[in-house]
């Protein structure tokens, strides 16, 4: 059984049909990568299995359940963590405050203990705690541990993100476009981080992004996509080489 | 410049940042408590007003402030809290009873009202608490049975553990009644802040997206948010009750509302402190202003000139100001002297200046 599986999904805007009878499954433990032009539908895809979009037809299942009976803020605690196409972090407080709302699925306080600080509640913010440091350790942010999102570059608000995904224990990483914007040094690091996610961690890695040289770097298989449909799936290899792929890049030759 | 060396996780979580902070913290406390015996009659009550306001300010900076969610409509809920109280306390319900009774049954009042109106976003949101304000004016006027609609009401002296507190008849007693909530309050706020509640608040507040993504249930935490803001809101309308002794439909009026968010958002928006610095403002505003008078007037004649709104166009004024150039408030002013004088003399002027934040997501729904 596969972590991931989507059945036909479709999903219309009005008259558009952004992703149409799309079905792929993604297997516990491989990296895998959705390429395509510009309107593919590629984040369309993301937001539905986040649940921001409700599909007009078809199946997503994660772990053999059915992912739409799901509200959109309990993806999460299913074991869905996923980052922005255009850094979504809460700009105005500390990289340590958003790594630990990563945590907030693990919340098992109410709001009374919260407000009189029981015990076992500074006991889950000292384990929270710890477990923010593991990803901070690993990442490289100690340096910005106590900065303000607000301030810090482009390159490390990007990295932040991953390790807020990161900080909710996910079994499957939802990664929009990670390298975007990063330079080539940054986009290297990223690349043995994505390794790491799935070697050290054990986390199952779907990832949208247009740097090929990452994506046959780092995935297992790759899904490549056009007017939201699916165009080609097979290792990286493959798919770039694939007749359908070049077409809808490069468009026909004469 | 002063370094906090960690070495253990105990010492982000605590309240404190380290021994001289919370030195500081306790003497200012220590000050606050022997106020009493420190200042005179009219300026404890002064004193006793300005923590009044700070409570509503602290109700109104956990929906604003934290949550994101500006309201212009938190009169209403100082009028709930304060007719609360009364109407408990005429009931015979002893006032150790009542006064929490009333913040409580105001904060479901304020969840039950949130369901609907936290659908609302920015200004949808402010429009539809202003006239939230404006309407418990007609329901207090309406319901005169309860509330003795226009003729007001009078505030009984109340009972604390066997001491009759009355606001003048024993101000001191009163002034540490309304000094005790107040700590009460912070307290509460300060452990929500250090707990996932907290956090999640900020969360809504800077991405309701990437919040709903992190497993943050976006319409019951804004709902929870608005409860708490006013129950809070709640108790600082009873206790401006029994400060004002008597009140009717007008004491609660929209202004009061207006001048509730105006003071935070001088006090500086998003922090504890901010509410006690705008409180500080509103509350002295009128003094200074009637002791500036005084002294324009004997410098250059016309003391005695009574100027319509003057109050008003200066706090206006004051707004303006902050907005354009303190968008942070007082307590971001106050970060920055603090900063200037521990990093002297190594302080940049553009310490503070923020990057430009990057394109954000396109609105999902």
């Amino acid at each position: 059984m596969s972590l991931l599986e989507l059945e036909t999904v479709t999903l219309k805007f009005g008259g558009l049909t952004a992703v149409d009878r799309l079905s792929f499954c993604v297997e516990e433990g491989e990296v895998f990568a959705i390429v395509g032009p510009n309107g593919a539908g590629k984040s369309t895809v993301f937001n539905l299995i986040s649940r921001f979009y409700d599909p007009h037809e078809g199946a997503i299942r994660f772990d053999g359940h059915d992912l739409l009976r799901a509200r959109p803020d309990a993806v999460a605690s299913w074991g869905v963590a996923r980052t922005f196409q255009n850094i979504e972090l809460f700009d105005h407080a500390t990289v340590l405050q958003n790594l630990l709302v990563g945590r907030h699925r693990h919340r098992r306080s109410n709001l009374l203990s919260e407000i009189f600080f029981t015990p076992s509640v500074r006991k889950a913010e000292i384990q929270n705690r710890h477990f923010v440091e593991e990803i901070i350790d690993f990442l490289d942010l100690q340096a910005y541990r106590d900065k303000m999102i607000a301030g810090l570059p482009y390159g490390v608000r990007k990295v932040v993100e991953v390790g807020r995904a990161l900080a909710t224990d996910p079994k499957l990483l939802l990664l929009d476009e990670p390298a975007s914007g990063l330079s080539v040094e940054e986009t290297t690091d990223m690349r043995w981080w994505i390794d790491d996610i799935r070697r050290q961690m054990g986390i199952t890695v779907l990832m949208v992004e247009h740097d090929m040289g990452l994506v046959s770097g780092v995935s297992d298989r790759v899904l490549a996509m056009a007017d939201g449909a699916k165009l080609a799936l097979g290792t990286p290899a493959e798919v770039q080489s694939d007749p359908a792929v070049i077409e809808a890049y490069l468009g026909r030759a004469a | 410049m002063r370094i906090v060396f960690k070495t253990d996780y105990m010492q982000d979580i605590r309240p404190w940042k380290d021994g001289q902070q919370l030195t500081l913290y306790l003497l200012l406390l220590a000050a606050a408590i022997a106020a009493p015996w420190l200042l005179d009659v009219f300026f404890l009550g002064e004193l006793t007003n300005v923590l009044i306001w700070a409570i509503a300010g602290l109700g109104l900076m956990v929906l604003t402030g934290h949550t994101g969610q500006a309201s212009l409509g938190h009169a209403a809920f100082l009028a709930a809290g304060c007719y609360a109280n009364i109407i408990l306390m005429e009931s015979g319900m002893p006032f150790m009873l009542a006064f929490p009774l009333a913040g409580i049954l105001t904060g479901f009042a304020g969840a039950i009202i949130a369901i609907p109106a936290l659908r609302l976003h920015g200004i949808y949101l402010a429009i539809f608490t202003l006239a939230l304000s404006i309407l418990v004016d007609d329901i207090i006027v309406l319901s005169d049975a309860w509330t003795g609609g226009v003729g007001g009401k009078f505030a009984p002296p109340v009972n604390v553990f066997g001491f009759e507190i009355e606001r003048w008849g024993t101000p001191g007693a009163f002034y540490w009644l309304v000094l005790g909530v107040a700590v009460i309050v912070t307290l509460g706020y300060v452990n929500l802040l250090r707990a996932p509640l907290g956090r999640a608040f900020i969360a809504v507040r800077d991405s309701e997206v990437s919040a709903q993504a992190m497993g943050v249930n976006v319409a019951r935490t804004k709902t929870i948010s608005f409860g708490l803001s006013c129950a809070v809101t709640g108790w600082a309308g009873a206790l401006m009750g029994l400060y004002a002794g008597a009140f009717n439909n007008e004491t609660f009026s929209v202004v009061i509302s207006i001048q509730l968010l105006m003071m935070i958002v001088i006090g500086g928006l998003g922090s504890i402190h901010g509410a006690y610095f705008g409180a500080i403002v509103i509350g002295f505003l009128p003094q200074f202003l009637s002791i500036a008078k005084e002294y324009v007037g004997a410098v250059f004649g016309g003391s005695s000139v009574a100027i319509p709104g003057l109050e008003f166009g200066i706090f206006g004024m004051i707004l303006i100001a902050f907005i354009l150039l303190e968008p942070m408030g007082i307590y971001g002013r106050w970060l920055k002297v603090r900063t200037w004088f521990e990093l002297f003399p190594f302080y940049r002027k553009d310490m503070f200046k923020r990057q430009k934040s990057y394109l954000k997501t396109e609105r999902l729904r």
